[in-house]
């Protein structure tokens, strides 16, 4: 198994220098500078600027430099946020992105294991039309629409929860972010749990496990969840990816300070240092996260541990 | 010493993000908001954003309006105690001009002598500035030209001191919270990028007894529908942005707490008078008689911007009435049967529609606007390409050229008439439609030699009816600021600059 996940880190090396080098050409390549705005800067202010951060240099060199300094563990200067660098940034945004991803990694494999194995245990009854009612708002209605309806009900005319903000942490602020970052997961989760359980329940081992008198608890619990969890655990990795990744749009309706608010600004804002860092940033995340799937594919799967 | 009792914490929806509470690095006016409470100019602003003495109790101006001499009030000190001394402008302002320190917004005091020099590269000589120190207390600045609004643009942040020590002490570090080092009304305690910046009250700020606002959070969020939400639901005292398209319900639901005021700015469509058919002026013109600005304010953006017809928004310091287009009374239908004239002299009509790009950067009212000014230019037969792009696309394609007919839009830096008419002066940068008169520019560079307030205006004024009979641009509306502010704050008036400093406001809950 080491020797496995060796291999497997091994291969992100030329993995995330491609993606570095094709990101900082296909950066700078786009239309729109850092510096352009709505108050264009005079020639020389700007050339001030330029020699500052090394723009002025031949691409094929500041290239050179930005992956020497990589190498060297230096994420270089943010371009727009002055006062911090990319490592800094990062690492202020980090607990952010990591609290709220996290719990809605948890609260959409809870959710969405539970209503799904409710739904094809009762199927076509009323738990399966409600997980099913539950599942269809979470794929049909995008972050951006359930965000603002969620935040005027519970927010503003409810008034139980703050409408946004971090506040000091506590829970009552995590509440929305989560669940509407968590809802199309828990949907997704929900459905291919659905799904995979039902075919499981049809399956014939259940059938012998069942004329075996083992009761309905112990088989579901005991012999039909972990096969069942299959298609979920696969689907795991992309969703923990999209969720630490994907938070961009409930960070910035929350106004919660993430990386994915940084990434935002930083690639609307051509800030070259900080989207290269915020890059490099997630692809290690994802790749660290589907090598931990498919570490715990092969622990539910004995079959996948001996190929 | 101790705020009243009554005081607490403003939580202010600011905008974007604050990327640097450094003066020098700075440039978008949320940062002001931030900046502007942190730190104190030799003047500073009111309640309604006029000049008022800050860090300088009193200044002499020499008889040819060449020479400012600032006398510091004895009881100015940083927040770490030490004096702020005269050598400390001194230091801000070569460091503003030292091309290392590569500031923005340093051609802002390009007024100041050799300051463009300096900052260009054409001349080294840091200590050649127009700055000097006369003694701790006194400070000296020389100017290129008479500059009347000098006093205005040294409220800018541009013109802050930046405490010499603490720099010294720690480097590009000074202005992190742990160690900065401020002269302003409040200082800096907790500052979390994307999130918020929080402040105190200074207490060795001169006038720090009568702050009657404990500090200010001000929070980072684009999101304006989210900020308004957060509003309502009361975790946010003050907006400094709404939609427009929820004006009508918040006069409906929150009565008096949205206010639109006039703005010192200009919304304008540039056009390229490098490129045919656009060099005719009666093209031009034809483009801009045939705008309806008088619905665009109340029935487009639905916040009732008034229609611009001059450059230069009215209410500029020094500057009485701006000029006007001659046809600005005409009704609408007869400006467009003018129009139509004027294209069909040019060689347009409907066998050879005039096409053309009309060029905005990503925002619902850009949109809104342009959508609105190509069905005005239907009924002449002009055929229009509606073109979309991201802001920073958008101004570097502008500044290069690109563009037949593109939105653009100015907001006062200073309190004068001279920062709208360089807009169109042959070379600069924000001259987007590269419009070029020479009658205009010399009239541009004479002004700067006046020193008589009002001969100045009549220069000025003269200039900028050349650029309206040219149709050297299309004004559209004079901005509005868009705040909201809850009906217990008070001391936040409406002001043509949108400055609102901490200072001057309290809360009666």
């Amino acid at each position: 198994m080491l020797g496995y996940v060796l291999r497997r880190l091994a291969t992100m090396v030329p993995v995330l220098f491609i993606a570095v080098t094709a990101c900082f050409f296909i950066l700078r390549l786009a239309p729109g500078g850092p510096f352009d705005g709505e108050r264009p800067l005079p020639p020389a202010i700007l050339e001030n600027l330029a020699a500052h951060y090394n723009l002025d240099k031949p691409l094929i060199q500041q290239y050179l430099i930005y992956v020497g300094n990589v190498l060297r563990g230096d994420l270089g200067p943010s371009f727009i946020n002055e006062d911090f660098s990319v490592a800094e940034q990062i690492a202020i945004g980090l607990p952010y992105t990591m609290i709220v991803g996290g719990l809605a990694f948890v609260v959409a494999i809870v959710v969405g294991v539970i209503s799904g194995v409710l739904g094809a245990l009762y199927q076509n009854r009323l738990p399966d039309y409600l997980s099913a009612a539950i599942i269809l708002i979470g794929l049909i209605l995008p972050n951006f629409l359930i965000a603002p309806i969620l935040q005027l009900i519970f927010g503003v005319e409810l008034d139980w929860l703050p409408v946004g903000g971090w506040g000091d942490g506590s829970w009552e602020y995590l509440v929305l972010p989560v669940v509407v970052l968590a809802w199309s997961h828990a949907a997704r989760i929900s459905r291919l749990m659905r799904g995979s359980m039902i075919e499981i329940l049809n399956a014939n081992f259940i059938r012998t496990a069942r004329a075996k008198g083992i009761g309905p608890r112990l088989m579901i619990t005991r012999h039909a969840i972990r096969p069942a969890l299959m298609p979920v655990v696969s689907y795991l990795g992309p969703a923990a990816g999209y969720l630490l990744t994907g938070s961009l749009v409930v960070e910035q309706i929350f106004g919660i300070p993430g990386i994915g608010r940084f990434f935002i600004n930083a690639a609307l804002n051509r800030d070259y240092g900080m989207v290269l860092g915020t890059v490099i940033f997630y692809m290690v995340l994802i790749v660290v996260l589907n090598l931990l799937v498919d570490i715990a594919y092969a622990w539910l799967d004995p079959k996948v541990r001996t190929r | 010493m101790a705020a009243p009792a009554d005081a607490r914490v403003l939580n202010m929806h600011n905008g974007g993000d604050v990327t640097s509470l450094d003066p020098h690095k700075v440039s978008g006016d949320w940062e002001n908001r931030v900046v502007g409470d942190i730190f104190e100019g030799l003047v500073t602003e009111d309640v309604n954003a006029e000049p008022i003495p800050g860090m300088a109790e009193s200044w002499e101006i020499s008889d040819d309006g060449l020479v400012y001499t600032f006398t510091l009030r004895e009881d100015a000190v940083w927040s770490d105690g030490e004096p702020v001394t005269a050598d400390d402008f001194v230091f801000a302002f070569q460091r503003l001009m030292d091309p290392a320190t590569a500031a923005d917004y340093a051609y802002l005091q390009y007024t100041i002598k050799n300051a463009e020099a300096i900052n260009t590269g054409e001349n080294e000589a840091l200590d050649s500035l127009g700055v000097k120190a006369l003694d701790d207390r006194t400070l000296e600045i020389t100017l290129e030209n008479p500059t009347p609004y000098l006093l205005s643009a040294l409220t800018h942040y541009t013109a802050y001191p930046i405490p010499q020590h603490a720099v010294e002490a720690n480097g590009d570090e000074w202005v992190r919270v742990e160690n900065i080092v401020v002269n302003g009304p409040y200082k800096p305690t907790e500052w979390v990028p994307g999130s918020h910046v929080l402040t105190e009250i200074n207490e060795n700020y001169y006038d720090a007894g009568n702050l009657a606002i404990e500090g200010v959070k001000f929070f980072t969020l684009e999101d304006e529908s989210a900020a308004l939400k957060r509003y309502r639901a009361g975790e946010f005292d003050i907006l400094t942005e709404f939609p427009t398209d929820q004006y009508q319900w918040m006069q409906e639901n929150l009565p008096g707490e949205a206010r639109v005021a006039p703005f010192a700015g200009l919304y304008y469509y540039a056009v390229n008078t490098q490129q045919e058919p656009f060099t005719d002026p009666n093209v031009r013109k034809a483009l801009s008689m045939s705008i309806n600005r008088e619905v665009i304010g109340p029935q487009i953006l639905g916040t009732g911007e008034l229609p611009a017809y001059s450059w230069v928004p009215p209410g500029m310091a020094n500057y009485g009435d701006p000029a006007r287009v001659d046809w600005a009374d005409m009704d609408y239908g007869a400006k467009v049967e003018e129009a139509k004239r004027l294209l069909e002299e040019a060689g347009f009509n409907e066998d050879n529609p005039l096409s053309l790009q009309l060029r905005y950067n990503t925002n619902e009212n850009h949109k809104r606007i342009a959508v609105a000014v190509a069905a005005m230019w239907k009924p002449l037969g002009i055929e229009v390409e509606l073109y979309n792009t991201e802001t920073k696309v958008h101004y570097d394609e502008l500044t290069k050229g690109i563009l037949d007919v593109a939105r653009a839009g100015w907001l006062a830096d200073y309190n004068d008439a001279f920062n709208f008419l360089q807009l169109l002066e042959t070379g600069v940068p924000f001259n987007y439609g590269r419009w070029s008169n020479e009658d205009y520019d010399a009239l541009l560079d004479e002004q700067a030699t006046i020193t008589d307030l009002e001969e100045r205006a009549a220069v000025m004024k003269e200039a900028e009816q050349i650029a309206l009979d040219q149709s050297a641009s299309i004004p559209i509306y004079y901005y509005i600021s868009r705040n909201v502010v809850k009906p217990y704050i008070e001391g936040f008036e409406d002001n043509v600059f949108d400055i609102h400093r901490t200072r001057w406001m309290s809360i009666n809950e």
